[in-house]
Parts: structure tokens; sequence; C-alpha cells
């Protein structure tokens, strides 16, 4: 009996406008199921690049069969079905025998069944988590954690990765492959992360996504939204790890400072592209959706510990400012508390100059220069064009113009940013 | 890009409410559209008994409760997809109108899908 003749095929719903079994239509199919395919077969096969072979191979059998036969009830099962066939077929002929193959033929058992594929769906939020921190995996460079990620977590193309990148299809294929080979060498996929590995990695996935939230946010040219996709891609991916990872904070956390960051689009730019400084923006262009959603996480994030972590830190600050209706509204005294926080949390100096900003709105500049002072000569801060630039700012704001300009002249030959470094020049040679 | 899909269908017709399998199948749905990042957010609503609509004509503004019964067809629920293309949300659309069709005999209906406006994105 042909395997596939159990499952139902929905040749009713053929005859409607919209064709179901063109290219567009079944590739629209291959993106919501790839990734738990993609997934549920690295569980079978404990290779991420085999696994992603086997689904394109059941996406080219779709693409000839679906147009003939119609979309099946469950397109899910038969893209596994097909995966699985294609896998022991290869196992069989011994192309690249294996233990992989091995452990396909013992997956695949004596018979391919719907209930076989709902079986394997059962796991599925465990193998989507474990794909995710496959991706992820500490061998691979944080450029390859995010094109892996967007490619296998996020199904996105290879010519859809390259133009969000702004660089060539060539390119992200060979980062692909590259991550795909250094995963198998360290047999990346085989590993199940002990309970203390495995929030390491969470917030290895946490730091991808959030990475590729900001290659998104960042990117600007005139008053253009560069790479939607990639902000699009890291909140979705978001959005799947909270349904994955329920009960973590960070995770709620991240949510929150997306949305939050999200809200701000609109009003971060001139018309010209110039950046608008926080404080300068009109904020009645900040999105009160975005901003609504980021609350809800971070109160989310709030109920779930009593320590909040990094990213839930950096979302409260970011809600200081979404509840302020006016700059002058900004609760400094909170924010510089916060800051506080998020440097115990994360050691870095760099949190310390933005406490130091925060310390001097709350408290008056002298506050923020005695931290900046302490801040002095350490070597992280070495080439940190902003230490200079706050403490000009600073000083400036005291009267003492002298100091300012020196501390102005000095960050303006630490920054890599032309615009910016006109824009320190201009206030370093300033009249006093 | 972002979807609004709306389950439609005439309330005059004696379908009496979901069946539970219905209601059950609808739950995994919405489950499996948050694993996958799709669903955005999406509710039901009661029969237009319970609601109301304001119009606007000739210059009158005026508030009628409900129920709809001019109405050919009603919103009887929505969710908001973000997808990356057209062709997905209306794959999720034809799920959920399966749905429907496997789990209430003799519901007829329909599942409009529409594209959000979003100013921020360049490529809309």
């Amino acid at each position: 009996m042909h395997p596939l003749s159990a499952l139902r095929v929905r040749r009713d719903v053929i005859e409607c406008v919209t064709d179901p079994t063109t290219q567009e239509a079944i590739e629209a199919v291959w993106r919501l199921e790839s990734t738990r395919l993609i997934a549920g077969l690295v569980r079978m096969v404990r290779d991420v690049g085999l696994a992603e072979d086997l689904a394109q191979d059941a996406l080219v059998a779709a693409l000839a069969q679906w147009p003939q036969i119609g979309v099946p009830d469950n397109p899910g099962a038969w893209l596994m079905t097909i995966a699985k066939r294609r896998g022991v077929d290869q196992f069989r002929r011994r192309e690249r025998g294996d233990q992989i193959y091995a452990a396909i033929a013992y997956a695949q058992g004596s018979s391919v069944s719907e209930e076989d594929f709902l079986v394997a769906v059962d796991h599925v939020e465990d193998d989507v988590l474990r794909l995710m921190f496959v991706c992820c995996h500490p061998v691979l460079t944080p450029e390859a954690q995010c094109t892996l990620t967007l490619k296998l977590v996020g199904g996105l193309t290879t010519r859809e990765i390259a133009r969000a990148y702004l660089t060539t299809e060539a390119t992200v294929a060979q980062r692909v492959v590259r991550a795909k080979r250094t995963l198998s060498e360290a047999r990346a996929a085989m590993e199940e992360p002990s309970e203390s590995e495995r929030a390491q990695r969470l917030s290895t996935v946490l730091n991808v996504i959030y990475l590729l939230y900001n290659e998104g946010y960042s990117a600007t040219a005139g008053s253009e939204w560069m790479r939607p996709t990639l902000c699009y891609e890291a909140i979705r991916l978001g959005r799947i790890l909270a349904s994955l990872a329920p009960r973590e904070s960070e995770v709620y956390g991240l949510a929150a400072l997306m949305e939050l960051q999200s809200s701000r689009l609109a009003a971060r730019t001139s018309e010209d592209g110039t950046p608008i400084l926080l404080l300068d923006q009109d904020r009645s262009r900040w999105n009160p959706v975005h901003i609504a959603h980021g609350l809800a996480a971070l109160e989310r994030a709030e109920g779930l510990t009593a320590e909040l972590g990094p990213y839930a830190l950096q979302a409260a600050i970011a809600a200081c400012h979404a509840r302020a209706d006016t700059a002058e509204a900004t609760d400094w005294v909170r924010i510089a508390d916060l800051y506080e926080r998020l440097a115990r949390v994360t050691g870095s100096p760099v949190v310390e100059v933005n406490r130091a900003v925060a310390l001097a709105m709350a408290y008056g500049p002298e506050a923020g220069l005695t931290l900046l002072d302490q801040l002095e000569g350490l070597p992280a801060l070495s080439g940190y064009h902003l230490l200079p630039s706050v403490r000009g700012d600073l000083l400036d704001k005291l009267g003492r113009r002298a100091e300012a300009r020196e501390e102005f002249a000095r960050a303006a030959t630490m920054t890599q940013n032309e615009r910016e470094r006109r824009l320190l020049l201009d206030r370093a040679r300033a009249p006093s | 890009m972002r979807f609004m899909t709306m389950v439609k269908f005439d309330e005059s017709l004696p379908a009496g409410p979901p069946p539970a399998e219905l209601v059950q199948a609808m739950g995994e749905f919405a489950a499996e559209g948050a694993r996958n990042g799709t669903l955005v957010d999406q509710g039901g609503l009661l029969p237009s008994a319970a609601g109301a609509i304001v119009s606007l004509a000739n210059g009158t503004i005026k508030a009628v409760d409900g129920p709809f019964t001019e109405a050919k067809e009603l919103v009887g629920g929505y969710a908001v997809l973000e997808v990356r293309s057209k062709a997905e949300a209306v794959e999720l659309a034809r799920r959920l109108m399966q749905l429907h069709k496997d789990h209430w005999p003799g519901w007829e209906g329909s599942c409009e899908v529409r594209q959000f406006g979003e100013p921020e994105d360049p490529t809309a």
C-alpha cells in the first residue's frame, strides 16, 4: 500500500480562485511547516545539514506532486513522511552510510503513518528549542549563528537573508555551508545540554535574536528603515521562544525591549535621516500599540522573577521613557537605579557611562562626573568615545567650558562615525 | 507583513453555538500559531445581540443596539497574523475553514484576509 494513501487529500478545495497548488502557495505551506520539519528531522538524524537536505527533498517532491494530487490535509505529515523516506533511501544506497542513516531507519520503524508524525509533533516544542540551541551553538561565530537561525528557524531563503544583510546570495550560501560543517564536526546536534548549560544556551539564543533585531534597527539610510525583515524576524523569533520557554523571564524581557524600541522607529530620525536623540523626539510619534505590548511583556517578565536579567532591565529603562509624556517627566531616579542593577548584572563599564548620564539627570552634573572619574583609565573604555563625549557634556553644563572643549576634541579623535565626529568637533570649537 | 483574518457568517442561519470539537481544534490551531510565531493576536466575538452599531449618515450619528438583523454576514472572530507573504495568510485562513468543515457540519461562512498598512516598511 502506498504509505501516503492514509492521508486524505483535499481535492475539494482546489477550485478556488487562489489556487493552493501554485508554487507560491506551496512555498507558503513550506514556510509554515519547515521549522518543525527540520527540527523533528534534527532530532532523528542528529545532523543539521542532513536534516535540511532531507527537508529540501521533501519540498521538491511537494512542488512536483501537489499540483497533481492537491495539497494534503496534513501537509506537515506529508512532508515529514517524504523526508524520512528519502533518508532511508539514502541509507540503503549507503551513499553516506553511517550511523546517521541507521538512526533514520530506526526512527522510520516499520510503517510511516500520520500517527507517526503526530508523535513527532508532541515533541515539537523540544525540537524547535533544540534547533535554536544548535543554530546558536558556541562553536559558531555570532554571524554564523544569526545566518543559520534565520535560515533554519526563521525559514528564510538564502536570497532573503542576502537582501537583509545587503550581501550576495553566494556569500550567505557559503556561510551556511561552513556553519553546518562546523556543527557536524563538533557533533553539536548530538548533545543534550544539561540543566546548567541550558540557561547559558538560552542566553546565547536571546543574544542572537537581539543581534538580528539591532542589525535591522540600526540600519538606516535617509528616513527609511532599511532592513525591516530582520526586525520582523527577530520579533517573530522572540514570540516563538516565548511559547517554547514560557517560564523564562528574560524571554519576555527581550520581547519587551524589542517592542519598546520599535515604538520609537518613526520618531528617531528627521526627514533628511539625521538621528534625533531620544529626549528630543516627538513623543506623539511613538507607537502606542508597541508600547502597550512592550509594557505587558515587561510586566510578565517581572512576574516571573525577583532578580531581573539584563534584557528585562533594559526594557524597564525603555519603559521609563515610554511612560513619560514629556522628556521633563522622565523618572531619572528610577532609571539611575535600574542602570545600577544592570551594571551589577552585566559588569559592563559601558552601562556605567549610561548610569552616569542618568545620575546627572537625576541629581545634577556633579553626581555624573563623580562616577565618570571612577571609570577614567579603565582599559575596557580606553577607545570608547562616549566617555569623553558625556564628560564634555556634563562639564559644559557646569560652565567648565575649557575642559569641556578638550573632552569633545578627544572624543572626536575616537569615533568612527563621520557625522558624529563633525558634531563633536563643532562643540570642541564652540565659543565660550 | 501583518494580516487580519475575519471569520464571517450569516448569523440568522440556525447553526447554534460552535461544537466543543471545533473549540478544541481552534485552541490547538492557535497554540500552533503561537509556536511558529505567526499568531499575534486573536479573539472570538459574541453574537451581535451583545453589540451595537454607531453610524454616520446624512450628517446624523446614530447608535443602534444589536442584533444586526440587516447585515448578511457578520464577523464572528478575528486573528492578527505576522507572516512573510499573502499566500501564507491565505493558507492559514484555508486551514481555519478546514477546521470548521471538519468539526461543524453544515456551517457556512468565509474568512476575509486583509493586509495591514505598515508605513514604517518601505517595501509595503
